[in-house]
């Protein structure tokens, strides 16, 4: 082919993730069985699925849910749901997913202009772009007269509730995967923007493509100050022993608040997103808005006994979208949730539970939704600055992740127990969102 | 007040009155609860802890238990439980994890008794010991339950359901030593209170969380229990096994469910989500609700019998922040507004009809069904009480038997089989059906056929043959017997009709009305056609042409009069007649542009058919000189209709496919469609497959040709290890073999796969041919004897 003058492009990417070394991928053993299965049913095995194939449990429920979502029978016509997957990527400015779901809706037969823009799409699909943005950025203030707007404002572009749930079921699973991909420095697949280049390789000069996630490695630096593991486990050991001392209400308030509002730094700079993902974007000045400090106004706050995902939220997708999705998202949170090794860092045999359960609730807490019957104190002892960094920016701002935050935290930890700190962070956040939408549906049925 | 009374008897002195009635609370209740007496009633949730006592006719705000300027989180119920053995006392579960009890005896603003924040999670439940005065019970979200002393500070003992969360408690109402535990994985547990070491039974109840469970007042053994899959279901637990004894298929998750005092059979149930409705169900017929309550705008939360002798009072507490008083005579009877009658038609065309007793019996004529007494009563009530009944508890059940030679159908399965619905011009298929009609000795189908084909053929090819009637009827045109009366645009028939026609017309079978009427210049095009004679008459009008040319054709006719009696084998010697589909619109579009829409009566020349087609005409007067096709329109949907209307839907379907687009847009979309829908259901049931799919086929509405594009997938097993194939045809997920190898040459077969239904083997079609043709022994040497036919 060279002879004929047909350039061949050169793969960029080194591995699926810039964070995390390609042996220690296939050093962690991936399950077969489960990449086979994902081979065959997507035709390739994308930089996500063999990330997450660190935690082959996890993966499986995953990508049966992404299949119900985007395949199996469903009220939204195939080329829609990629669309509005893309739609959805395109808020966190993640080129990854808005490039695979492109790929997928041209698949589908879906109309290539769509991709210009959002002027290109019909209405109905337009009206979708407030829910889009809340959902994505502030999903606290969606109310239900979001959803009345688009649920009855006459003539064609009404939306059913069937066809709302199970879209607003596809944003939320596209904007948590874009924490994830930005979270675990996904580089982008050989064949999209960014992840090939026609020049030859140079072994003095490595190969970086402007799109992959910045590649600072702020490990040197990092000699000392993280949270040693050991500390860690005592604290564990000790919150979970600790009676409960009774607290007063404004003390846990307080706890929660703090946590809540608490500043911390995000802001790093990227370079201007590709063209593809900037054109569908709307407002893209709007996103995550820190709480303010307790006391100006009392930001909303959800309480999760009003309105849980196991009570609520599962009854009412179960009864609007065909059987499958509900259960799936549901067996999805159960796996993340009760998923353990029983290990931390290099010691084994540790019950993990309440570092898990103060990571979700932490993210929870982020979306302003609160346990009562959780003591937000221990998310201060548990979670060290630099996780919370981690975290905060990975569920608020995910396109800000840089190589830096990423190693910044759990120094001594493994790279798939950090890859199971994302798992946490996606799915809670997806959670959330959910919640908060439900939540608005429920109000405007009512 | 007669049923008032006999709750005065049920009760003893302690018999209350009441009406329907409710209050607004100031927030959502999450639980409620009375006290024994039934005069008070406890409302709790995230931001209300109230008393109200119940009067005659309204509830009154007794006692405020939320006190304090920033109640504390242990005020956030989540459940609520008065008492059944002290007064004073009350217990709550708070949402943080703490279970708190109230002792309204004590004098202080503040009612708080005792606290214990022994669980981690939010508390889904508190249970106090029916009998035992100490003893309090309850269940949390962290997945354990403790059983509390109350005169102690601490839970005397921790049961561990090593499981999730627990959703709901209930101690046995007789056994002193059970109770029950639900839990959000679907499982329920029994426990002895001595033994908290572990469960003395265990039993996967629903599939998801179980919200609620329930000891029957009376009957030790039974448990209803209520989860998120919709489901009541009511199990015995004495025997070994626990077994399902009844299953209630509600519409949404169970939150609640409670029996109803002194009445067995009868539970109330409400949801978490979604419907707001209490329903009073009867175990026994899980299908409708016995009773509804629909008060509420907003999910109940809390539901209670007021008294536990009391079947007719209930009360209940919902999120949009009321408490009911429910009166069961209030109540909406669903079973009311049901339809009383049944009716099913068996295999041999028996027809079963079921209805009220009343109803029936008066028919004097009914003969007894073989099959024993039809009459039987669903069930009986010991208490014929007219409000603790559904509305009619027996049913007649009538069968009418059918003539099985009378009714046969073969005619239908002929007909479909016969009739021709494309693929020839349109009025070939005209003939061809009514010939088909005919010979199955329907002649008035078959009269119908024809009568189309002369309405709606194209004019070009027409010739009418009998031109000695024509001139005899000139006088009375107007009136005659005119089936199709087409007019004819001047310069766009005749040249379309040149074009089609392939000269068989013969131009002497022309009629012409003599003097006033005007053919239009298709003169010479009639010429050159001929032989296709039969045709209906037509007429045009146009003024261009000169009418010597006419007239000259006007008396030679040789036609055979015999002919016109059979006009459909007529037919026959004519061949390839353009099937002129012209729409409706299409015509009247071209009689307004017509130059001729002045139309004066003088300019007609109609061509009428012989006699024989008197008994089927429309003698109907001519209003206007040109009758184009959708000038019988009108009629024909009537006639379509009428064939529908008569139960011969396969007539009205077979119509409009041969009509098309002439008739199409006349009859509404939903019509056709629920008539193909008819015709193609009743096909399938005569397992008409292949007519049925020509039909969808044809058909041009969007709704029934999408019923050939659905389940077109075919499932099958991997043949190695027997599991279902989901991905791919020919490579298995589970065992990574290719399942579907051709047994002759071994290679993967991607197409068409042929196999053997004794031995399972098979391969490429061609390969087994060919293999079996000169081998009667399966390829893959697995010594069946295989055939290939």
């Amino acid at each position: 082919m060279t002879e004929r003058g047909v350039e061949i492009p050169r793969a960029l990417a080194l591995g699926p993730s810039a964070f995390i070394p390609a042996k220690e991928m296939l050093k962690e053993g991936p399950d077969q069985d489960v990449l086979l299965e994902a081979f065959l049913s997507l035709g390739r095995v994308d930089h996500i699925t063999m990330v997450m194939a660190m935690h082959p449990s996890y993966l499986s429920c995953f990508l049966r849910t992404q299949h119900a979502l985007l395949e199996l029978d469903g009220p939204l016509p195939r080329p829609w749901r990629h669309y509005i997957a893309v739609m959805a990527a395109a808020r966190h400015q993640c080129s990854y997913l808005v490039q695979q779901h492109s790929a997928g809706f041209l698949e589908v037969g879906g109309e290539e202009s769509w991709l210009g823009g959002l002027e290109f799409v019909p209405t109905k699909l337009r009206s979708l772009q407030t829910l889009n943005k809340l959902l994505a950025h502030r999903p606290w203030l969606i109310t239900q007269q979001h959803i009345q707007e688009l649920v009855c404002p006459g003539a064609e572009s009404r939306w059913s509730l069937a066809e709302l749930i199970h879209a607003v079921v596809l944003m939320a699973h596209a904007h948590s995967l874009s924490s994830f991909v930005w979270g675990c420095g996904l580089n982008p697949e050989p064949d999209h923007i960014g992840g090939y280049t026609f020049y030859p390789p140079s072994p003095s000069n490595l190969p970086r493509s402007p799109h992959s996630p910045a590649h600072e490695d702020g490990r040197q630096e990092l000699a000392d100050g993280g949270m040693e593991v050991e500390v860690l486990m005592k604290r564990m050991v000790e919150l979970q022993q600790q009676q409960e001392e009774e607290c007063s209400q404004e003390e846990m308030l307080t706890r929660f608040e703090r946590e809540r509002s608490e500043s911390i730094p995000t802001a790093v700079v990227r370079g201007a997103p590709p063209d593809v993902v900037l054109r569908l974007v709307e407002d893209p000045e709007f996103i995550y808005e820190d709480f303010a400090p307790r006391g100006e106004q009392a930001p909303p706050t959800m309480r999760a006994q009003d309105y849980s995902w196991e009570d609520h939220g599962f009854s009412l997708v179960n009864r609007l979208l065909p059987d499958q999705v509900g259960q799936l998202l549901d067996e999805k949170f159960q796996v993340v949730s009760n998923l353990t090794y029983h290990r931390m860092a290099m010691h084994e045999g540790v019950d993990t539970h309440t570092l898990r359960k103060a990571l979700w609730n932490y993210i929870h807490c982020l979306y302003g939704i609160r346990y009562d019957d959780y003591d937000y104190g221990g998310v201060n002892v548990l979670l060290e600055r630099s996780l919370k960094v981690f975290v905060k920016t990975m569920a608020c701002h995910p396109e800000q992740t840089t190589a830096r935050i990423y190693h910044a935290f759990w120094r001594h930890f493994r790279h798939s127990e950090k890859v199971h700190a994302n798992l946490i962070v996606m799915e809670a956040r997806l959670q959330a969102a959910l919640l908060y939408t439900l939540r608005a549906i429920t109000h405007y049925m009512r | 007040m007669e049923k008032m009374s006999r709750v005065t008897t049920a009760l003893g002195s302690s018999a209350f009155s009441g009406r329907t009635m409710f209050c607004h609370l100031d927030a959502p209740a999450n639980a409620i609860s009375v006290c024994r007496d039934a005069t008070q009633v406890v409302v709790a949730g995230r931001n209300i802890f109230k008393i109200y006592t119940l009067e005659e006719e309204q509830f009154v705000e007794k006692l405020n238990l939320r006190v304090g300027r920033k109640p504390s989180l242990n005020f956030s119920c989540a459940d609520v439980m008065w008492h059944q053995m002290e007064e004073n006392l009350l217990a709550t579960a708070a949402t943080n994890g703490a279970v708190v009890t109230w002792n309204l005896g004590k004098p202080s603003r503040n009612k708080q008794d005792q606290l214990f924040t022994e669980h981690k999670r939010t508390v889904n439940k508190v249970c106090f010991h029916p009998t035992e005065v100490y003893m309090l019970l309850s269940g949390s979200q962290d997945g354990f339950m403790k059983c509390f002393d109350l005169r102690k500070k601490e839970s005397v003992s921790t049961f561990s359901g090593q499981s999730e969360s627990v959703r709901d408690v209930q101690f046995s109402m007789k056994d002193y030593f059970t109770f029950a535990a639900s839990f959000e994985n679907g499982n329920v547990q029994l426990w002895d209170i001595r033994r908290p070491d572990r469960y003395e039974r265990m039993f996967t109840a629903h599939t998801g969380p179980v919200f609620c469970c329930d000891w029957h007042p009376d009957d030790r053994g039974w448990l209803a229990t209520g989860g998120r899959d919709k489901m009541v279901k009511v199990w015995d637990m004495t025997t070994n096994r626990a077994k399902e004894i009844h299953c209630v298929q509600t519409i949404a998750s169970v939150a609640r469910v409670k029996w109803r005092p002194e009445r067995k059979w009868h539970l109330a149930t409400c949801s978490m989500m979604v419907d707001h409705n209490i329903y009073v169900w009867d175990i026994r017929r899980p299908f409708i609700p016995f009773a509804t309550f629909e008060e509420h705008k907003d999910v109940t939360t809390g539901i209670v019998w007021r008294h536990q002798h009391d079947p007719y009072f209930l009360l209940s507490g919902s999120k949009d922040s009321t408490l009911y008083q429910h009166m069961f005579k209030d109540a909406s009877r669903p079973v009311d507004k049901a339809n009383p009658e049944g009716l099913c038609f068996g295999l041999f065309g028996d027809l079963a009809f079921a209805a009220k007793e009343s109803l029936i019996s008066s028919d004097a004529n009914r003969k007894p069904y073989p099959g024993g007494d039809r009459r039987y009563p669903i069930f009986f009530f010991k208490k014929p009480d007219p409000t603790e009944q559904f509305a009619h508890v027996s049913s007649a059940l009538s069968v009418f038997e059918t003539d099985l030679d009378s009714n046969r159908m073969d005619w239908f399965v002929k007909t479909a089989r016969l009739y021709l619905l494309s693929g020839k011009p349109f009025a070939e298929l005209c003939d061809h059906n009514a010939k088909v009609a005919r010979e199955l000795n329907r002649p008035q189908v078959s009269t119908t056929w024809t009568m189309l084909r002369i309405m709606f053929s194209d004019p070009a090819n027409l010739t009418t043959p009998g031109p000695n009637h024509n001139i005899s009827k000139l006088g009375t045109l107007p009136l005659m017997n005119s089936f199709s009366m087409k007019e004819m645009g001047s310069g766009m028939g005749s040249e379309s009709r040149l074009e089609r026609s392939k000269g068989e017309s013969r131009q002497d079978n022309i009629h012409l009305e003599p003097g006033n009427s005007h053919i239009s210049n298709n003169n010479d095009e009639n010429e050159e056609t001929e032989g296709s004679e039969g045709q209906a008459e037509y007429m045009f009008g146009d003024a261009e042409l000169d009418d010597d040319d006419l007239y000259s054709m006007e008396h030679d006719n040789q036609t055979e009069e015999q002919e016109y009696i059979l006009p459909q084998e007529a037919f026959q010697l004519r061949h390839e007649i353009m099937d002129n589909p012209s729409a409706p619109e299409h015509l009247q579009q071209d009689k307004a542009d017509s130059p001729h829409v002045s139309g004066n009566e003088a300019e007609v020349m109609c061509l009428t058919p012989i006699e024989s087609f008197s008994l089927i005409s429309i003698s109907q007067p001519l209003f206007s000189p040109h009758l184009p096709a959708s000038f019988f329109c009108p009629v024909v949907r009537e006639m379509l209709s009428y064939y529908a209307e008569q139960g011969d839907v396969q007539m009205a379907v077979s119509v409009l496919i041969v009509l098309g687009d002439r008739i199409r847009k006349e009859i509404d979309d939903l019509t056709q469609e629920h008539w193909y829908m008819s015709y193609i259901d009743l096909l399938q049931r005569f397992e008409l497959w292949n007519v049925s799919n020509e039909v969808i086929k044809l058909s041009t509405c969007s709704a029934i040709t999408c019923l050939n594009q659905a389940s077109t997938t075919l499932h099958i097993n991997c043949s190695n290890c027997k599991r279902p194939m989901s991905n791919k045809g020919w490579i298995c997920d589970r065992c990574h073999q290719c399942a579907s190898v051709c047994a002759v040459c071994h290679h993967v077969v991607k197409g068409l796969f042929v196999w053997c239904q004794g031995c399972s083997h098979g391969g490429h079609l061609e390969h087994m041919m060919n293999w079996l043709k000169s081998s009667s022994h399966c390829p893959a040497g697995c010594g069946h004897l295989c055939e290939y036919t």
